[in-house]
């Protein structure tokens, strides 16, 4: 019953649940980025390939990796511009309190 | 029938949850707009594994190719309209 797209797709979970265990976790705005663009680099990569995998080789599966390129590439350019309006705004990023 | 897809859809569903939590609750807006950013990446994953459930992968991808592309102009223009000098106080 394991084929290889629900395997793809199973190791995609892990990394989305990872990213989102950060997103909670974390304690500024920066840091949970970072741990948001684990689900756009991994997460995406390993569900698109599998949902891909899933009919065979289609049209379909041409538009699915169009998806994976424009969010690959442009993700992290909403991060950036968010990021740097949140920096010049003057969100400091956090540091560990010295004792 | 509960096959492993749905089981996938109902995964990303509560990771959805998830993020809605960050998105309420951020301390800043900045926290809210990747929450959002976050939420629609998990649609539009949503939307293929809906696709593939379906049987009509070649319908719903192009839904998702559509909502990545407004997700993206979205984020983008919010970002720069935060960025600008008269809304810094905010």
């Amino acid at each position: 019953m394991l084929t290889v797209d629900t395997l793809l797709i199973f190791i995609g979970l892990f990394f989305l649940t990872v990213a989102a265990i950060g997103v909670i976790r974390l304690p500024d705005v920066f840091s949970r980025s970072h741990a948001l663009s684990i689900t756009d680099t991994l997460g995406t990569f390993f569900v698109l390939t599998g949902v891909a995998c899933y009919q065979g080789l289609t049209l379909a599966d041409v538009k699915v990796f169009l998806i994976l390129f424009a969010l690959w590439h442009l993700n992290p350019v909403i991060s950036h511009a968010v990021l740097r309006a949140a920096l010049r705004n003057g969100v400091r990023p956090w540091v560990k309190e010295k004792k | 029938m509960f096959t492993l897809y749905h089981f996938f859809f109902l995964f990303l569903t509560i990771l959805i949850l998830v993020y809605m939590y960050r998105v309420f609750q951020g301390p800043t807006v900045y926290d809210r707009i990747l929450g959002l950013n976050g939420v629609s990446t998990k649609a539009i994953l949503l939307l293929t594994i809906l696709g593939s459930l379906y049987g009509r992968l070649e319908m719903f991808v192009d839904i998702a190719l559509g909502y990545a592309l407004l997700n993206i102009i979205g984020g983008l223009a919010v970002g720069k309209y935060l960025e600008q000098k008269r809304t810094r106080e905010c």
